[in-house]
């Protein structure tokens, strides 16, 4: 995959954590699709963000020059990456911030993990050693991906999440099936019953509508804020010139853990770090606009190690790797690292806004998280594997990308990965020979224009294998696999070439009646 | 190998650089940086967006881009043909501001600079709030007072303290027209973080002359070391069926002064 010189081991160890599929995307897409539920959710979540995106977008003349500017800043981040987090953790510092760095999950749980109990008993706590057993989180991917929810729990520290949907994600036992709006697969009926449930002290006759609801989050959570001695958040940014970390969020959830609490832990991937504060200007136009659909977020919160008086005085953040730096050493991939999760993607996706987000099984779903997932594990790792084939490759999602990531491209670039690793093992799962077969048979065929004509040839068989609907909804062999989700229309009774021949083939194309193209 | 060498070390194995000068320690990559950008090189020509030149040195990032020659093809400037000033003329400006906060349900009005008193007056009336330490004495009514309680860095409110109180006035370090965006950085005229966090409902004093017509030019007027907070209209959520609510955590209540 990547050569690299020094002689230094070739590929970066993978990540771990919440990064992989549960089970094959098509098996887990296929159950998922039967929820009509989820699908009416996410059809209309989906356009209702997507149209309000577009609307803000084209407000600016620039957007496309803002495109630019992202790409090229983050090109450059990646390429002075270890110059940049050396400059970041040197300011960070400075100003009495203290850094810590993360090989993978592990380790980055364990190191909050210690924080955590270095910061001194809180009231709730069992006895006075045993440090925080409260924290107050601000919606993060980064410790989602590292599933350090679950690690603190099992180690008796109850993380509470703050933001609204991911507190409805929690309360419900749950996962996240958006990285945006988390519980977008979550109907208002849906959320009330779980709040009911589950919010200690609510109101009984607590109705299902939006505000209600919203109004019971924020008294559930606000002795909470106003007690918690610890918060734990992501970072959006790192800005490498001045040590300058930032969190971008809309209910004030985030303000609260960043501004109270004594002690604040920020995890964020090396990904995250920009070279310079102008920086902010351009990012901080491109990710509300793609992300919510709004010219600026309610909130946005920056800090720089600590400031006397004003907010947490005992700041940490660490920094992770968690198979970064595997998808950096895949040259071909490591502009999936440009991401700045706003989530456009997932609201384009005709394949996301039918599979929901939970068929991806990892943190990161829909198209960033099947280029993402797979590259941070690598894509020979068993568990990602069929992640780079659950796309259309329809390209609306590089369209929308803000920092303009060929996601498409990275796709079929992963794809090839797999099969050439596929076939590189011997004895291991080799590809079906049946799928190596199709694929030297096509392209033998139409690399030769009389090969391709004798297989067209055969087309009016697969008319007459479609039935009367004229569909096929069972090939055979390797074709299977294909038709299990889908229907396939038959084939035509000709070929284009069939057609073209009939017709006298020297008259300009101008002079074809119109209906030619709509062959069936 | 400590985790921080070891990350930097796969970092220039992925990259294809030498990592040599950088590992040492975080003082010393200033030094360094030349070499260990140099490799980036090879990469640029595929980023085109990177302009080559990069004569001027980053604002601020002087002393670790210095390094010289080499690291400019790389790692030069990024070129910004983006917008970084709007034209437009302050009442403009003011107008565009008014048009977007109202946009996200903030209650503005225009007050010329001896409106401002009586304007703060009527929105704090018979109210309990914190004012931060350095706004300025003249703009509170004297029978505001008995309501009053001041907050700074040096002797600050419990949030318990905070939690109790009806509301909070501060100023604004700079606003941005375009989107709509207020922002705080912690001047003695607008306090500590948590006072205009905490109480539901926060009136802002915007000085017409802080109000800019874009994002960058809002970033180009900070200092982004202070503590700073991005104000857009009153806290909202969309995360139940993307209905919009106002206020969850943050102030419900968003009430600016914008001062000619
Ligand atoms: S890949 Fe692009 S569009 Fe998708 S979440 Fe990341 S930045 Fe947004």
């Amino acid at each position: 995959m990547t050569a690299v010189s020094l002689g230094i081991p070739a590929v970066p160890p993978r990540g771990f954590g919440n990064i992989s599929e549960l089970e094959p995307f098509p098996k887990y897409a296929k159950r998922e699709l039967g929820n009509a539920q989820q699908r009416r959710n996410l059809t209309h979540a989906t356009h209702t963000i997507r149209d309000k995106r577009l609307k803000v977008v084209s407000e600016l003349p620039d957007w496309e020059a803002l495109r630019d500017a992202g790409s090229a800043i983050k090109t450059e981040a990646m390429e002075r990456l270890p110059e940049l987090l050396a400059q970041f953790e040197e300011q960070f510092t400075a100003r009495g911030g203290t850094v810590h760095w993360a090989r993978d999950a592990a380790e980055a749980n364990r190191i909050v993990e210690e924080l955590i109990r270095a910061a001194g008993p809180d009231e709730t706590g069992p006895d006075e050693n045993s440090g925080a057993t409260e924290v107050v989180k601000v919606k993060s991917m980064a410790t989602q991906e590292i599933g350090l929810n679950e690690y603190l729990e099992e180690r008796g520290i109850a993380a509470f999440e703050t933001d609204l949907a991911e507190l409805i994600v929690q309360l419900g036992h749950d996962k996240p099936s958006h990285i945006l709006v988390p519980a977008i697969h979550k109907n208002r009926t849906e959320i009330r019953d779980i709040f009911l449930r589950e919010m200690p002290g609510v109101d009984p006759d607590l109705t299902d509508e939006p505000r209600r609801l919203a109004m019971a989050a924020r008294a559930h959570l606000r002795a909470k804020f106003l007690s918690a001695r610890v918060a734990i958040s992501g970072a959006n940014f790192g800005i490498a010139e001045t040590g300058t970390l930032g969190v971008v969020e809309s209910e004030g959830n985030g303000r609260m853990c960043l501004t109270l609490p004594e002690t604040l832990i920020t995890v964020m991937g090396i990904e995250k770090v920009l070279p310079r504060a102008e920086d902010l200007g351009v990012f901080m136009q491109l990710l509300p606009r793609s992300s919510t659909g709004e010219r600026m977020n309610p909130y946005t919160s920056l800090w720089t190690g600590v400031t006397p008086g004003d907010g947490p005085q005992n700041v940490h953040v660490v920094i992770l790797d968690n198979g970064r730096t595997r998808a950096l050493a895949d040259r071909h991939g490591r502009s999936a690292l440009h991401c700045i999760r706003c989530s456009a993607c997932m609201n384009v996706c005709p394949v996301y806004e039918r599979a929901g987000g939970h068929a991806y099984g990892s943190t990161y779903p829909g198209p960033i998280g099947a280029i993402l997932s797979p590259l941070l594990t690598g894509i020979e790792a068993e568990e990602n594997k069929s992640l780079p084939y659950a796309s259309s490759l329809c390209g609306a999602c590089f369209d929308a990308c803000p920092v303009k990531i060929n996601i498409p491209e990275i796709l079929v670039h992963l794809r090839g990965e797999d099969v050439e690793e596929r076939r590189s093992k011997p004895g291991a799962r080799r590809l079906p020979s049946q799928f190596d077969l199709a694929m030297t048979g096509a392209s033998w065929a139409m690399s030769d224009g009389a090969r391709m004509g004798l297989l067209e040839r055969g087309l009016p068989l697969g008319k007459a294998a479609a039935g009367r609907y004229g569909v096929i909804s069972k090939l055979p062999g390797i074709g299977a696999g294909w038709t299990q989700s889908r229907d396939i229309p038959a084939p035509p009774a000709e070929s284009f070439r069939q057609q073209w021949k009939k017709r006298d083939g020297s008259r300009p194309a101008t002079d074809r009646p119109a209906t030619e193209g709509e062959s069936k | 190998m400590s985790a921080r060498d070891d990350i930097l070390a796969r970092i220039h194995a992925a990259l294809g650089t030498a990592p040599a000068e950088v590992t040492p320690s975080a003082a010393e990559v200033t030094s360094g940086g030349a070499e260990v950008t140099s490799g980036g090189a090879e990469v640029t020509p595929g980023g085109g967006e990177v302009t080559s030149g990069g004569a001027e040195v980053t604002p601020g990032g002087g002393e670790v881009t210095s390094g010289g020659a080499e690291v400019t093809p790389g790692s030069g400037e990024v070129t910004r043909p983006y917008r970084t000033t709007s034209g437009l003329a302050q009442d403009e400006l003011v107008a565009l501001l008014v048009d977007r906060l109202e946009d996200y349900k903030a209650s503005v009005e225009i007050v010329g600079r001896d409106g401002l008193v009586e304007a703060i007056r009527v929105r704090l009336d018979g109210k309990t709030f914190v004012a931060p330490a350095g706004l300025p004495s003249e703009w509170l009514h004297s029978s505001l007072a008995e309501h009053a309680v001041t907050d700074s860095r040096e002797a600050p409110l419990g949030v318990d303290r905070l939690d109790a109180l009806d509301a909070v006035v501060t100023s604004s370090a700079v606003s941005v027209a375009e989107t709509g965006t207020i922002i705080l950085d912690g001047s003695p005229d607008q306090g500590r973080r948590a006072i205009s966090l905490v109480p539901d409902h926060h009136v802002c004093v915007v000085p017409v002359e802080t109000i800019v017509g874009l994002v960058p030019e809002g970033f180009a007027r900070l200092d982004i070391t202070r503590p700073l907070t991005l104000i857009s209209g009153p806290s909202a959520t969309s995360d139940i069926e993307l209905e919009r609510v106002e206020g969850v955590h943050g102030p419900r209540i968003l009430d600016v002064l914008i001062v000619r």
